[in-house]
């Protein structure tokens, strides 16, 4: 039989491997971490700066004053308590991408009483305006659900759209209803009045209990309850669930509803505690960071906090580093990128190993 | 006619690893031409994985493959099909809407022929082969022994001279299964060199010449067929002597527990998958299901499981109809299903949870409070893993990271647990070897001894007549028959099976 030509056996190949050690898996993230320190670094070289110089100042400009820890702590508060939002859903395995949305809603809903009941007493409208926007986000987050639910609509595309829905929302109240009329030039909604305003603790307003609150106790209730068990079998396989005698549909839509109703309670401690006001910038992609934060912990709601943190310093640290080295804000966002490319691709090693050709073929 | 026996494949001290686990360790195989080679092991003793090597899906880590003599680096299916190996999956491999013809030219490199000069072809290699078919007629409406031979002529139109066939009759009749057999010999007479990896030892004694046997990624021994019997093989299979026959109690004051009454059911699709069916199960017996796949044993399982609204009929549980009720109700009465689809992980547990989430699957609800308690569920499976050999490095990994038949034992072992009153189990061997089957015959038994009904859905005929009472026929969706277990033959079955009302 004369000789067959074969195909020669590609160079590298890609194997999905067994699942690593876990203190390898930690050492291989960490390898990440400084990788996308040293290629920000050769980013930072080609515009001219000092890479040591410019993470320094970042490091430092995040922690160097109580008023800058402050300032890293709020940074962080909206992502994790959004991260951790979305991060019931995803457990679920519905791709609730709409966190930005539900996040504007639970603002709109909590600003109505912040607006229009100011003169409750301090406790009383607060707890009102955190109910308040739990629901707002809740039931925004309830309608892609129930179509899901109903007619097998696609969840990611429509809780996608709720958000320019939910945003074009704050304009129109903006422009219209909500308008202050004694702004003169352009139109915003009104300064809340003091009463509204979220207690401080260690100067900073107490979204930051809220978060850490809302991490143990998402935690608890992944882990621990009943509810949470069903939202896991639910995400792992509906025919499972449903042969298991678990209502689907109510864990979807109940599951949801928490998803968005978080969300929204986030969107109030941006209105109370960080904004004292409405305005289209409430949420300004927090939502959206948020699924990259919950997909980079792996969905766990300690790590999530921590990641928050960190994200924190990256974002007041290069506030800083604009303003006292003059690096443009895109510059920055730049240096983000690179730095969460790097640990996104890490997961891929985490997974998969490359094998090299061995000489000769097959020996 | 004289020839010089030539050799196919030679495999020397193949050896394939997945991360700590080897799955092939120094394999040692031998196929030649004009022979049929069964290829016989536990589950997980290595046979896909060697099979898929062969066939260029996987690379050896260690060891040479030589095809007709000459080592050869098979670096892709493509390789695999120039050196003349084609392979037939268990699961088909067709475009459905596709005729014949078009399916088995369809990703050759070849310019496409005229429709006429192609079926002429086709013919001409049906003809060589002893194969019938009808190269125009779509694949969707071909019934599974005749997709299974469109299959076949794909590699061979594309000049396979070996081919490799991995469990080609676990969908097939009996009836088919001879046909396919005569199919092979004539392959064989023509030259072909044949390897087929098949679970059931009267399959083996029927076709192969020789046998190579694996145990544990090892290459054990390879015998003469003609020199071996069923309990030599099972002996070599799993390293020791092992019983073949099948206990069967007999059934003790059999009452009626569950009666279908006129059970009609429609698919999504609107087509009849249940008509008219009528039969009841007593408690302490098995009864056994035997049908072609797709008669409709699946709908018949997710009607009683609750899963499936039926259009038809009644289901009387304790003269109660139990059509209607959900899951979660049929589950509290005591009926308790333990299927396993095609995928074995599709229902029934959890494929990414542990043992212990898995055990609290269906019982999780019990108890007060919002909290799940794992700490009983975690011993349940502790004593499972105890009880019944279930290899797993704990009770926390993944259930899908378990062998076949370690996955099997979890879904069933949990359904005992619960203490039903009726367990309907469906391919609870699917994929099974030996040892593990037996286990699972005994855990089976040890239920009917204790009084529970147990609904038995199984493809092999041989185990549905040792170990079942009555075997209830389907074929499209209606009962062709109920058989007394110990007085009917497998042709009678058979027979049923394919739609013959059948005096018994």
């Amino acid at each position: 039989m004369s000789q067959t030509k074969l195909h020669s056996e590609p160079l590298l190949r890609v194997v999905k491997r067994a699942e690593r050690p876990a203190g390898q898996a930690a050492a291989l993230r960490a390898v990440a971490v400084v990788l996308s320190i040293v290629a920000g670094g050769v980013f930072l070289l080609a515009l001219g700066q000092n890479p040591l110089a410019v993470y320094g100042t970042m490091l430092s400009g995040a922690f160097r004053s109580a008023m800058a820890i402050q300032g890293t702590v709020r940074y962080a508060i909206p992502l994790c308590i959004s991260a951790l939002a979305v991060t019931l859903a995803f457990k679920m395995k519905f791709w609730n991408i709409g966190g930005e949305g539900q996040l504007i809603m639970g603002a709109v809903f909590a600003s109505y009483f912040a607006l229009y009941h100011a003169n409750l007493p301090h406790v009383v409208l607060l707890v009102i305006m955190a109910l308040a926007g739990a629901l707002g986000g809740g039931l925004w987050a309830l309608i892609p659900a129930v179509c899901k639910v109903r007619w097998g609509t696609n969840e990611t595309l429509f809780t996608l759209m709720l958000n320019y829905i939910a945003l074009y929302i704050v304009q129109y109240l903006r422009d219209g209803p909500w308008r202050d009329p004694e702004s003169a030039g352009f139109s915003k909604v009104a300064r809340f009045d003091k009463n509204v305003a979220l207690d401080k603790l260690f100067g900073v307003h107490i979204g930051w209990v809220i978060a850490l609150v809302l991490t143990v106790v998402i935690w608890v209730y992944l882990r621990r309850t009943k509810q949470g068990y069903e939202i896991a079998v639910v995400g792992e396989s509906q025919d499972t669930a449903r042969y298991a005698g678990i209502p689907v549909r109510r864990v979807v839509l109940r599951t949801m509803f928490l998803s968005g109703a978080v969300a929204g309670l986030c969107g109030m401690v941006q209105v109370a505690g960080q904004d004292m006001t409405l305005s289209i910038g409430v949420a300004g992609g927090v939502g959206f960071t948020a699924i990259i934060v919950a997909w980079l912990c792996q969905l766990h709601p300690g790590m999530i906090a921590l990641v928050s943190l960190c994200f924190g310093v990256m974002e007041k640290g290069s506030g800083v580093v604009q303003s006292d080295l003059g690096l443009s804000a895109d510059c920055a966002d730049v240096l983000q990128g690179v730095i969460l490319f790097f640990i996104l691709a890490s997961e891929f090693f985490v997974r998969y190993a490359f094998v090299a050709r061995k000489k000769g073929g097959a020996r | 006619m004289e020839q010089t026996v030539q050799t196919a494949i030679r495999c020397r001290g193949i050896t394939k690893r997945f991360g700590e686990v080897v799955a092939n360790d120094g394999i040692e195989l031998e196929v030649r031409y004009g022979e049929v080679l069964a290829l016989l092991g536990e589950n997980g003793s290595g046979k896909t994985t060697l099979m898929n090597m062969i066939s260029g899906i996987y690379h050896p880590d260690e060891g040479v493959i030589e095809v007709d003599g000459a080592p050869a680096a098979i670096g892709s299916p493509a390789d695999a099909q120039a050196l003349g190996i084609g392979m037939i999956h268990q699961h088909f491999k067709l475009v459905e809407p596709f005729s014949a013809m078009d399916n088995i030219v369809l990703g050759t490199k070849e310019k496409r022929l005229p429709a006429k000069a192609l079926r002429r072809k086709v013919l001409e290699l049906c003809e060589t082969y002893g194969l019938t078919i009808e190269p125009e007629k779509p694949v969707r409406e071909m019934s599974v022994s005749e997709k299974q031979t469109v299959e076949i002529l794909k590699v061979l139109y594309r000049g396979a001279r070996i081919l490799i066939l991995d469990e080609p009759t676990a969908v097939l009749t009996p009836q088919e299964t001879d046909k396919l057999f005569a199919i092979l010999r004539q392959m064989r007479a023509k030259g072909c060199a044949i390897i087929i990896i098949t679970h059931k030892l009267n399959e083996v004694l029927a076709i192969s010449d020789r046998v190579t046997i694996l145990r544990r990624g090892r290459s054990v021994d390879t015998v003469e067929t003609a020199g071996v019997d069923a309990a030599r093989l099972t002996e070599l299979m799993v390293g020791r002597k092992v019983s073949l026959s099948i206990r069967r109690p007999e059934p003790k004051d059999p009452q009626t527990i569950l009666k279908v009454v006129d059970l009609g059911v429609t698919r999504p699709d609107g087509s009849a998958a249940l008509t008219d069916v009528n039969f009841t199960i007593r408690t302490g017996e098995i009864l056994g299901v035997a049908g072609v796949a797709g008669s409709g044993q699946k709908e018949l399982c997710e009607v009683l499981a609750g899963l499936l609204p039926a259009q038809k009929g009644a289901a009387l549980y304790h003269k109660e109809n139990i059509l209607g009720k959900s899951p979660a109700e049929i589950i509290n009465l005591g009926i308790s299903m333990s299927f396993v689809p095609e995928d074995r992980l599709g229902m029934g547990l959890v494929a990414g949870m542990g043992m212990t989430d898995n055990m609290l699957l269906k019982s999780y609800r019990e108890g007060k409070g919002p909290f799940v308690d794992r700490a009983p569920a975690r011993a349940l499976a502790e004593s499972l893993i105890k009880e019944l050999n279930i290899v797993t490095p704990g009770t926390e990994t993944p259930v899908r990271m378990l062998s076949g038949g370690n996955v099997q034992k979890v879904l069933l072992g949990r359904e005992i647990e619960s203490g039903p009153n009726l367990l309907i189990t469906a391919y609870p061997v699917r994929g099974l070897d030996i040892n593990s089957s037996y286990v699972i015959y005994d855990l089976l038994n040890q239920q009917k001894e204790k009084g529970v009904a147990v609904v038995f859905i199984g493809e092999d005929l041989d185990v549905l007549l040792e170990l079942c009472d009555r075997i209830l026929v389907l074929c499209h969706g209606r009962v062709t028959g109920v058989a007394d277990a110990r007085t009917a033959t497998k042709e009678q079955i058979g027979r049923m099976m394919t739609g013959e009302e059948v005096d018994l």
